[in-house]
């Protein structure tokens, strides 16, 4: 039986996620926000449904799309807005913008922006908290790009080999900037490569909230428990183009259209809707909250400032009391 | 005698592993791990005994997986550890460089400073040992390139057993390049030697007439060749480095500003090297100090040979130091 409230704070999550990324992209054609943005919109309910199964002392490692990842963790709209201007009140004093989203309170270390780059550095969080016997479990998202990398086969050998307690969460959203899975992968079936290093692994639809939630929950409970590393495969889609220079070559708009009846959002409108969970005022009210907060955000980057020049070397390395 | 003045013998080697040792037992977030540090004992047995000693969850044997461990090493001192990634030589260094430059290198300050790193990467470098053109690099020039890490090179037994637990202590990630040919290096270390700056560069000798600068496994052909420059009667002043990233130019400008003649003596292949941004660094800073051109005595601009004598004639000498000594001397602006 599906729990209304908890459906409700996912729904919203993914709400917020996707506004959030509407203005972003508005933002950026008015040439407030720079440099590469990438858009998560389509691939809603991987992160809002493996966020949630993660706790506070988890460590995340996510790639160049994360600002979903990021508002899902909770950063602050307004801190991740900030850091896209490039702001100084930017979760990353504006020193990373879109791709490099930081955040020690939400134990949230990056977007990376070299593909599997972040796979080796989650072995080191996850065998970190193995030495120090702490019961935390680190989350790394990659997308299925990542899988053709040297990082991805090195990095799930010495997790498996160290039974380490990591979690990769693999994004496929079928494009690598625009090289289709078939056309990189001898082997398309992701699942099977991780298994190949004895790692356990699972495969679920990703434009499902619930079905994203209860794999992440499944999979966060055997690493917890001491089982060693595990691999999810989310089957998804991205909606809009890779970065905002992509004029999308290499598939079809029928394709697009075909995967955009599956949004994540509206079929669990939908669904909630039909069960009687959501009427149409509680789903105004809730577009209402994130166009608020959104506005919000918007207003505290627009307010904030440019980090004086006479500090852009500052944090090269640590300053040191000598 | 006290204790302070007691020596003993030791080796490069065995100063390192002490070193490693020490830092062991000094703190428990202390962990080892590479290729082959463990059974094997370290390719240039430095860790030898450890893994007997501290257990093979903080002697950790990696696959040769050089991109995977060593950006587990960031990983790991990102959360909490003080991480000594052994990376056997620094030619394998390059499986691993996207790790050091994206990630060790930038993730403080690309974060706004809220990381710290505290990760020694240890790892061989160097010619002079009939291994070809792939086992005889000398890249800790190349590194120095990079802002946000930091280079040692220990030279000296007192730097090889001082440096590492400096280097663990500072909060940002240190790369220790130790030369090959000299794990073998033999010496006296006082009996309480411990841990040294990693600031500073060091004059190893004084002298008048020039200022000969250099770091790593070139500081022993350095000092031979000041010795045969005294019996020729110019006196050499040697400076080493000791840390290659950030440089110490006050030492070494002011030894210039004593003998207003420098020779650079640098493995690195010429072009680019960082024997060139030293020379730069003398030329925009000490332009006016300068009695004579500063000279280069640099690795040539070939993948380094296999046959002794090739690969003799590739690499700096202490002939060739001392020649490129003499004709500064000699020379006049």
């Amino acid at each position: 039986m599906l729990d209304r409230a908890l459906a409700l704070k996912l729904l919203g999550d993914m709400l917020r996620v996707r506004r959030f990324e509407e203005k972003c992209a508005e933002l950026y054609s008015a040439g407030k926000i720079r440099g590469f943005l990438h858009l998560y919109i389509g691939e809603e309910a991987v992160a809002a449904g493996a966020m949630r199964a993660l706790e506070p002392d988890d460590a995340i490692l996510a790639t160049y799309r994360e600002h979903g990842h990021a508002l899902m963790r909770g950063i602050p709209a307004g801190a991740v807005m900030a850091e896209m201007y490039g702001k100084v009140e930017g979760c990353s004093r504006g020193r990373g913008g879109s791709m490099h989203i930081f955040d020690a309170r939400a134990r949230f270390y990056g977007g990376s922006a070299i593909v599997g780059g972040g796979l080796p550095l989650a072995i080191g969080f996850a065998l970190a908290d193995k030495l120090m016997g702490r019961p935390r479990v680190t989350a790394c998202f990659f997308g299925e790009g990542a899988v053709a990398e040297g990082e991805f086969h090195e990095s799930l050998n010495l997790a498996s080999l160290w039974k380490v307690p990591a979690l990769f969460l693999c994004e496929n959203n079928l494009y690598a900037m625009g090289t289709a899975l078939q056309r990189s992968e001898a082997n398309t079936d992701l699942c099977e490569k991780a298994r190949s290093y004895k790692v356990a692994a699972r495969s679920v639809d990703g434009m499902d909230v619930l079905a994203a939630l209860d794999a992440t929950e499944q999979a966060v409970a055997e690493v917890r428990a001491g089982g060693g590393p595990q691999f999810i495969e989310f089957r998804t889609y991205r909606f809009r183009a890779h970065s905002m220079f992509d004029p999308e070559l290499y598939r079809s708009k029928a394709e697009v259209e075909q995967w955009k009846k599956r949004c994540p959002i509206a079929t669990f409108v939908e669904r909630l809707q039909s069960e009687g969970m959501l009427d149409d005022a509680r789903l105004a009210a809730m577009e209402t909250e994130v166009g608020d907060e959104i506005a919000a955000a918007v207003a505290f980057a627009e307010a904030g400032s440019w980090e004086p020049v006479e500090q852009l070397t500052r944090d090269v390395y640590t300053a040191r009391a000598s | 005698m006290n204790d302070t003045t007691k020596v003993v013998r030791t080796t490069y080697r065995d100063a390192l592993r002490e070193a490693l040792r020490e830092a062991m037992r000094r703190d428990g977030r202390v962990f080892l791990m590479g290729e082959d540090v463990g059974r094997y004992g370290g390719s240039y047995a430095v860790s030898k005994g450890l893994l007997e000693e501290f257990g093979e969850e903080r002697i950790r044997d990696t696959p040769l997986s050089e991109s995977a461990f060593v950006g587990a090493g960031i990983g790991a001192a990102l959360n909490g550890m003080l991480p000594i990634v052994e990376v056997m030589t620094c030619n394998f260094s390059l499986l691993a460089l996207d790790q050091i430059v994206n990630n060790a290198a930038t993730i403080r300050h690309m974060s706004g400073g809220q990381f710290s790193i505290p990760l020694v990467i240890r790892m061989a470098t160097g010619a002079g040992r009939q291994l070809a053109a792939q086992h005889s690099h000398s890249f800790e020039g190349w590194y120095a390139h990079i802002p946000g890490i930091r280079i040692v090179t220990p030279a000296t037994l007192e730097d090889a057993r001082g440096m590492l637990w400096t280097a663990l202590m500072d909060p940002d990630p240190v790369i220790m390049f130790e030369n090959a040919l000299l794990y073998n290096l033999e010496g006296e270390l006082a009996a309480g030697a411990g841990a040294v700056d990693i600031d500073r560069a060091a004059v190893r000798r004084a002298g008048a007439d020039l200022t000969l600068v250099t770091y790593g496994g070139s500081l022993g052909k350095t000092s031979r060749a000041a010795d045969l420059l005294a019996e020729q009667g110019v006196s050499a002043e040697v400076v080493d480095l000791r840390t290659l990233r950030p440089l110490d130019m006050p030492t070494v400008l002011g030894s210039l500003a004593k003998t207003h003649r420098m020779v650079i003596v640098d493995e690195g292949w010429k072009s680019g090297s960082l024997a060139a941004e030293i020379m730069a660094r003398a030329m925009e800073e000490a332009f006016f100090e300068l009695d004579a051109p500063v000279a280069r005595v640099c690795s040539a601009e070939v993948p380094i040979p296999y046959p002794k004598h090739l690969e003799d004639a590739a690499i700096p000498q202490v002939a060739t130091i001392v020649d490129a000594a003499l004709r500064t001397v000699s020379r006049h602006v």
